[in-house]
């Protein structure tokens, strides 16, 4: 089937995510864009790793565990863009508000929790320390 | 129920229209927003919702993983014991094999088989080179002591990082199952869909081990 | 061979368990029996347990509810009975039994319950009201039902085949570990739990990609009635929900099955996180309970108001809202658990706020009531019951989400009237309300007025009498789940409960009779024109009940109200509109898959629980290999042929006589 036969109808304007072309893209632009994904994620996860191993000075020590967060987070948004074609135009609305809708819920989840349970054990003193005091 | 056996039908429930073949203006409406769409686009959206929620539970795990990271109760720590050129190898592999199923979906949109079966093959030793190294780490520290019955921080790396890589496994299952298929049956539009469906999960899952492998490996190795 | 199942799985020595078990083994051996001899199981195969129509499931479904709702409510006469008569006294249940009594009926009535009749009415009614002929994935839909099915089938075994949990019906940790339960019980509570809990992940998938990319042309977002706004926030909070609970229970079950540590007292485990992990799950359930009943009662108001819904766009807003917010209100179930002052405050505030859409919702029904022409079917009955007794639980809820009142009141019996008061206030009315708006809609006649309005008074009387005492115990310091007490001031306050109980029973009996008098009248009760109660909404704008391809011509929909803007139409130009032109329809085929694979999945299930190694793999490699069939098929499809569209469609118009509506869609 060649790219023609994909084209969208004005009335239709969504994509299915992860279509590998959009609107007007040809086939060699999509490999090309896989090409572009998969060398922004080699760079990412190299810096990543010298960050983390290296001990390097580049970085403000303290600082790393978030810029490691960045990095990540960076990478993950170059998988989405280049490898599963989410995108910001209006045939992704659809595609973009569920994925909006699963990171809320994600960050709420393991915010929520991180929090909760770091107060609740500071209050409360973890059952194998309670049990070492009784020995 | 009467009985309506008839010929095959076109693989359109919805009468929504046909992928690749002229709308059905007799039942779209000039002015429909939200009218009626092509069966890959359900298709596409539902796995699309289905991947979102197999997120959910894995950021309920990494929430334990958080949780439990200081709880060694006397044992290894991740700094002894992970080893991070495997986990620069693995994630090596990972990302190749998203960019090689990102080749192979191509290559089913344009129904070249070279490129489809090919790139599916890349994509399927790269699958199985990053399955190798990490059930050799898996055995490695259960051998040294450090299984997941050790202590709770074991227990939620275990099944953290395990659970991912049940996930690759059943990919690199699905992932045999879809060259067999288009083996079988030709470029056909439901197999087609199904295609669509595992390039997804597939880059989903190395979204995932880009998580894994930050707040897991490097903050677990960094001082 | 058999893992740990023996002889003594069977609880001989317990009368209660086996004289039940009996008799609902003879009951069932009965039934199929009965249906066997009259020759419908080639009909049932046919028609019903490989059908993938989204009304047949949706009727399944609700059957399970049903069903499930008698066990449920039996085990709660012997709870209420149980704490009449144990005033020092054992009463007539020992504690390891009445603590599986408790935990069954909440199990039993949250997840086999309260979820299947929600999910079946979503399932029944959608895509009939967005004019559409299915949902996105029929054969999907078939799965989910049976592995709840299959859910609901395990923890019955477990009546007779080993014991139920004892923890509660939600399982903490460390008393359901393996150390402090080292029985079967939570076993069965986890694995039934995981496979219906895949069914309703793929149900949450299946609904929202229904609501949001299949519709009628015309349907904008904005046109939806209300009802598939509030099932499509009820899914969205099924799809982000119950993963969590999934990965909470794996946790549960990897501590229990291969000794790992995430919740035990050794090795650095932390049973907090299992409590803030499964509340994270479990507020955004009751949600999902309680969202679609907010969607029926919409339509029942709007339809027995004469009057379009008040406030369309703010009630759009208030669900979407309480989906968002029900993900930041989770830690009000465990304010007591440490977490100290600031956080039990932030969620405190939270949990207050929620409460403002629900309120919002509550104004909009009461004005769309004021003015209207009021029609006090047993419909609106049930909605108007609804409105008064959710506001009181929904007010004692608030006043729970304060802290310092939570201190005293949590986990006692203020708590248990709370809930209830919501649940069966809510969700139980809203499912009732519900089932007997539709019922003509999915079986062609309608439900008996006068038994109906008797079973409401009935049910609502008594839940006042069984749980107003409930407040005023825990206020008084009962503590929830008490197999026996000392304290004199109680006793007359549970005396009241257990009538209250009685007067509900009365109310079921009531209903029972309502269902066999309504199939034996039904002729005198027929519904011939698919509209009995003047709708609205587009699943009266066909026959009842409807033909399997729903609308012989997708509906073109032109504003809210569709149906009604169709009908006023069809009145203003004192015409009925032109026969459509009709062609030929595809519908999916019927499919055994969900069957089977719910079929291995009991017998995975099973296996797992009674620890029976080589069955569990047998069955985990069955249902993969009904999977891989499924897939392999080449013929998904049938067409139905436009000359028998036209004669269903025909006949269909004919018998509407003066309600005739233009349906066609053609431009």
């Amino acid at each position: 089937m060649s790219n023609s036969e994909w084209e969208r109808d004005p009335l239709y304007p969504d994509s299915a995510p992860g279509e590998e072309t959009f609107l007007g893209q040809d086939d060699a632009e999509a490999v090309g864009s896989y090409f572009i994904g998969l060398g922004l994620a080699t760079l990412l996860t190299i810096v990543s790793f010298f960050i983390a191993i290296s001990g390097t000075t580049l970085v403000w020590g303290p600082s790393i565990p978030v810029a490691l967060l960045v990095l990540a987070i960076a990478q993950m948004g170059v998988h989405l863009v280049f490898f599963l074609n989410i995108t910001t135009g209006p045939d992704n609305v659809n595609n973009v508000m569920a994925l909006a809708f699963g990171v809320l819920i994600v960050l709420l989840l393991l915010a929520g929790s991180l929090w909760i349970m770091a107060n609740m054990n500071h209050n409360m003193m973890p059952m194998d320390q309670i049990m070492q005091m009784q020995r | 129920m009467s009985a309506f056996e008839a010929a095959a039908g076109r693989g359109d429930l919805q009468r929504v229209g046909h992928d690749g073949e002229p709308w059905e203006h007799r039942y779209t409406a000039h002015h429909a927003a939200g009218g009626l769409l092509s069966k890959r686009i359900v298709v596409g959206y539902g796995f699309w919702i289905f991947l979102l929620s197999d997120i959910i539970m894995f950021s309920a795990f990494f929430a334990t993983y958080a949780v439990l990271v200081g709880a060694t109760a006397g044992g290894p720590s991740g700094r002894e014991l992970f080893n991070l050129n495997n986990v620069a190898i693995e994630t090596a592999c990972l990302l190749l094999s998203s960019f090689t199923c990102g080749i192979a979906s191509i290559g089913a949109r344009m129904q070249r088989g070279t490129w489809f079966y090919g790139a599916m093959t890349a994509t399927g030793i790269l699958g199985a080179a990053f399955l190798f190294i990490e059930v050799h780490e898996f055995m490695g520290m259960v051998a040294r002591g450090a299984g997941p019955t050790r202590s709770a921080f074991l227990s939620a790396f275990f099944t953290l990082v395990g659970c991912h890589g049940l996930h690759v496994t059943a990919g690199m299952l699905w992932l045999l199952t879809m060259m067999a298929q288009v083996f079988a049956k030709g470029y056909r539009a439901d197999i087609l869909r199904r295609v669509l469906c595992f390039g997804l999960f597939w880059h989903t899952l190395d979204i995932i081990w880009v998580a894994i492998f930050t707040v897991v490996y490097l903050m677990g190795v960094w001082q | 061979m058999l893992g740990k199942l023996s002889w003594a799985a069977i609880p001989f020595d317990q009368p209660i368990p086996l004289a039940s078990g009996a008799v609902v083994g003879l009951v069932i051996i009965g039934v199929l029996a009965w249906i066997t001899l009259k020759g419908w199981l080639p009909y049932l195969w046919q028609g019903w347990i490989t059908s993938v129509d989204h009304k047949r499931i949706g009727i399944m479904y609700m059957l399970l509810a049903l069903v499930m709702l008698l066990r449920g409510f039996t085990d709660a006469i012997m709870m209420r009975s149980q704490q009449a008569l144990a005033f020092h006294s054992g009463g007539y249940l020992p504690p390891e039994h009445y603590d599986q009594i408790f935990s069954a009926h909440g199990t039993l009535m949250i997840f086999f319950v309260a979820m299947p009749f929600v999910i079946g009415l979503m399932n029944l009614v959608m895509p009939l009201q967005l004019g559409i002929r299915d949902v996105a994935f029929p054969t999907l839909n078939s799965v989910s039902f049976w592995l709840t099915a299959t859910g609901a089938l395990l923890v019955n075994v477990s009546l007779v085949v080993g014991e139920f949990a004892r923890t509660g019906w939600l399982p903490f940790p460390p008393l359901s570990e393996i150390t402090y339960s080292p029985g079967v019980g939570v076993d069965y509570y986890l694995w039934s739990l995981q496979i219906s809990g895949v069914g309703t992940v793929l149900t949450g998938v299946n609904f929202v990609t229904t609501v949001l990319k299949i519709h009628a042309p015309g349907m904008t977002y904005l046109r939806m009635p209300v009802f598939c706004w509030t099932t499509l926030a009820a899914n969205l909070l099924i799809v982000a929900a119950f993963p969590i609970l999934t990965a909470t229970l794996a946790m549960l079950l990897l501590d229990r099955y291969l000794g790992f540590h995430f919740f035990t007292n050794e090795a650095g485990g932390n049973m907090m996180m299992f409590m803030n992990l499964i509340w994270a799950w479990g507020h955004p359930e009751v949600y999902i309970l309680i969202l679609p009943a907010f969607g029926v009662f919409s339509e029942v108001i709007s339809t027995f108001s004469g009057k379009p819904l008040f406030g369309y766009r703010s009630m759009v807003m208030a669900t979407m809202a309480i989906c968002l917010l029900s993900f930041t209100v989770w830690l009000h179930h465990f304010f007591t658990m440490g977490a100290g002052a600031d956080v039990n405050a932030i969620f405190g505030i939270t949990s207050a706020i929620i409460a403002v859409p629900t309120g919002v919702k509550i104004f909009n029904w009461l004005f769309t009531m004021y003015g209207g022409r009021l029609v006090y079917s047993q419909s609106l009955l049930w909605s108007i019951g609804f409105m008064v007794t959710f506001v009181i639980g929904g007010m004692t809820g608030v006043l729970l989400a304060v802290p310092p009142a939570d201190f005293v009141l949590h986990n006692s019996l203020f708590l248990v009237a709370h809930f209830h008061n919501v649940i069966i206030g809510g969700v139980l009315f809203g499912a009732f309300a519900g089932y007997t708006f539709w019922f003509p809609k999915a079986f062609g006649f309608r439900l008996h007025e006068g038994l109906g309005k008797a079973a409401f008074w009935c049910w609502i009387i008594g839940f006042y009498v069984a749980f107003m005492p409930l407040y005023v115990l825990g206020l008084m310091g009962m503590t929830r789940r008490m197999q026996h007490y000392d304290v004199p001031a109680w006793h007359p306050w549970l005396l009241v409960a257990a009538c209250g109980a009685v007067i509900i029973l009365a109310g079921i009996i009531l209903q029972i009779a309502q269902l066999v008098v309504s199939i034996r009248r039904r002729e005198e009760l027929r519904d011939r024109t698919g509209d009995p109660w003047n709708g609205r909404s587009l699943e009266w704008a066909t026959s009842s009940p409807p033909p399997p391809f729903n609308f012989a011509v997708l509906p073109r929909v032109e504003g809210r109200d569709a149906y009604w803007t169709m009908k006023q139409r069809a009145r203003q130009q004192t015409k009925p509109g032109a026969e459509p032109s009709y062609t030929d329809i595809e519908m999916p085929r019927n499919s055994a898959t969900g069957f089977i694979c719910a079929f291995f999945a009991t017998f995975l299930g099973f296996a797992l629980i009674w620890h029976i190694w080589w069955m569990a793999i047998v069955a985990a490699v069955g249902a993969y290999a009904t999977f891989v069939v499924f897939a392999w098929r080449d013929r998904t499809e049938y067409i139905i042929p436009a000359e028998e569209v036209a004669r269903i469609d025909r006949a269909n118009r004919s018998a509407r006589g003066e309600a005739f509506l233009p349906m066609e869609a053609t431009p």
